[in-house]
């Protein structure tokens, strides 16, 4: 009865957290044409979540290109196909890695910001000092922040997917010696517009899901040291099993 | 000094904000239960009592961020109870407020910070805003500072700023948490005169959350005691001083024990330190 009952206890609290969430994101969506007049804030964001994100994301790009450029050209030597490198390349940076890692990236690196800087403004009260000066923190901390995320995310993956390209032609090409005109010839032949449109619409919902859970977190922290240290834990977790989920779908819907 | 000083356009007598018969529980503690204030127009009253007693959770129910569990709130005429979320923030217009640490926007400096409602609820010229933070920073000796980040302000430089963001859209109330805590002598005697001059000179009404008791003697027209969710005394600080409740002594003299126990509640002394009472 008692593990029963345990079982319930947390379950209506896993629904009190969803609806939460449901009912802070309807918010989000509410306030953010608000927080669109003015756009200032929003490009501020961009810059926060974004440009501040370009180096781990260029270097991480980077080296998964290369570690594809390799491991690819191992596989398709036992076929006799290293000219497919580009392509083989192209295709598993646009459509599944440059938006996952990116989105885990972006979850560890920016939302981890977004999640302790709303935090710690909320542990100072300034969060509650806007509220007293009849300023929605919603619509003037939480919106521009969360489209911030939203524009910077499908941004950053195609950078990283960019760079991964460059990192895999490296390897396949400079070090491995696969033919340049192959390798570029057969990914422009080989990679359709619905690749593209795939990592895109990826890119933009993993955006959406890790801004809305960072500022949720950070919105919902308590008002603590540990509180704020607690809930950039969840905002990496909870992003993290959120894009992996959210992946699984889109690939199954898109496919 | 503690004369009332009630400007023109504010009515002696009349009361601002009433509480009447509020109770407020949280997590099933009762907080406050017949709980019942009445703030005078124009005035400086202080709200006091010992730690723990719900003087924070009293003016966030008067600013309306938590509402009662039973009873009225009425704030210069609106029942907090019946307003949403566009009228509460229409009413937060009228109201200001300086929270115990100056809770100032980390992310901008002092000028932007008092510029800040401002810029959210106007659409007035860069040169007026200019004008109006800096007559606002000169109220408050701040002036000089306005380039400085909040992170390079002294305690009481924060306050100092915070009040200026406090009634740069000109409220009729303002609110003070804790406005002497943690302050040097000079820094307090500087809030303290500025608590007075702004109250006075721009006819507000101010609500002073306190337990310094010689600060408030000084400085407040009237005062409410509270402990054990109820005011326990109330008068001007001269009456309360005079008071013979004991309770109210014990928090006027500041004695350690008293009707307001030293100890925590605990099982036995002695059969816990013999091991039989279990540990904490």
């Amino acid at each position: 009865m008692t593990v029963l009952s345990d079982l319930a206890e947390n379950g209506r609290g896993q629904l009190e957290k969803w609806g939460r969430f449901t009912l802070f994101v309807g918010r989000l969506f509410a306030v953010s044409p608000r927080a669109l007049a003015r756009p200032r804030l929003i490009v501020e964001q961009v810059h926060n979540s974004g440009a501040l994100s370009l180096v781990i994301i260029m270097l991480s790009g980077l080296f998964v290109g290369m570690v594809l450029g390799l491991q690819g050209y191992d596989l398709l030597r036992r076929f006799g196909s290293t000219e497919s490198l580009g392509t083989a390349a192209a295709l598993g940076l646009l459509r599944e890695l440059g938006p996952v890692i990116t989105a885990l990236l972006f979850a560890g690196r920016a939302g981890t910001a977004l999640t302790s800087e709303i935090g710690l403004m909320s542990a100072t009260d300034q969060l509650s000092a806007m509220e007293m000066m009849a300023v929605d923190p919603i619509r003037r901390v939480c919106a521009p922040r969360f489209l911030g995320g939203v524009i910077a995310m499908p941004l950053l993956a195609a950078i990283f997917s960019m760079i991964g390209i460059f990192g895999a032609q490296l390897v396949g090409v400079t070090m491995m010696g696969v033919d340049s005109g192959q390798f570029w010839s057969q990914m422009r032949s080989a990679v359709e517009l619905r690749d593209i449109v795939e990592g895109v619409v990826k890119s933009i919902a993993f955006g959406f899901a890790c801004s809305a859970i960072a500022v949720y977190e950070g919105y919902h922290a308590l008002p603590t040291a540990e509180g704020v240290g607690r809930a950039t834990t969840r905002t990496v977790v909870t992003s993290s099993v959120a894009v992996l989920a959210i992946d699984y779908m889109l690939t199954a819907v898109l496919l | 000094m503690n004369a009332s000083n009630a400007m023109a356009g504010a009515t002696p007598g009349e009361a601002i904000a009433r509480l009447t018969d509020v109770a407020y529980t949280v997590g099933g503690r009762s907080i406050f239960d017949g709980l019942d204030i009445s703030i005078e127009r124009g005035k400086v009253t202080a709200i006091m009592g010992p730690s723990g007693t719900g003087k924070t959770t009293l003016l966030r129910l008067i600013t309306g961020q938590i509402h009662a569990s039973r009873g009225s709130v009425i704030v210069d005429g609106e029942d907090l109870s019946r307003l949403d979320r566009e009228g509460m923030y229409r009413l937060r217009r009228r109201m200001g407020m300086l929270f115990q640490n100056g809770a100032l926007l980390t992310d901008l400096d002092v000028y932007e910070n008092v510029a800040f409602p401002v810029r959210e609820h106007t659409d007035l010229p860069e040169e007026l805003i200019s004008r109006i933070v800096l007559m606002k920073l000169q109220s408050v000796g701040l002036r000089g500072a306005a380039r400085l980040r909040p992170s390079e302000l002294s305690g009481g430089m924060a306050r100092r700023v915070a009040l200026a963001r406090a009634i740069v859209m000109d409220p009729k109330i303002l609110i003070y948490d804790e406005p002497f805590a943690g302050l040097d002598p000079i820094a307090m005697g500087v809030v303290m005169r500025l608590i007075r001059e702004t109250n006075d000179a721009l006819g507000l009404t101010s609500i002073v959350v306190s337990h310094d008791v010689h600060e408030i003697g000084r400085l407040a027209d009237f005062a409410y005691l509270l402990s054990g969710g109820k005011v326990i005394a109330s008068g001007t600080p001269a009456e309360l001083a005079a008071n013979q409740a004991p309770v109210v002594r014990q928090f006027m003299g500041g004695e350690a024990d008293g009707p307001v126990p030293f100890h925590y509640p605990a099982p036995d002394y002695a059969t816990q330190l013999l091991g039989t009472g279990g540990n904490p």
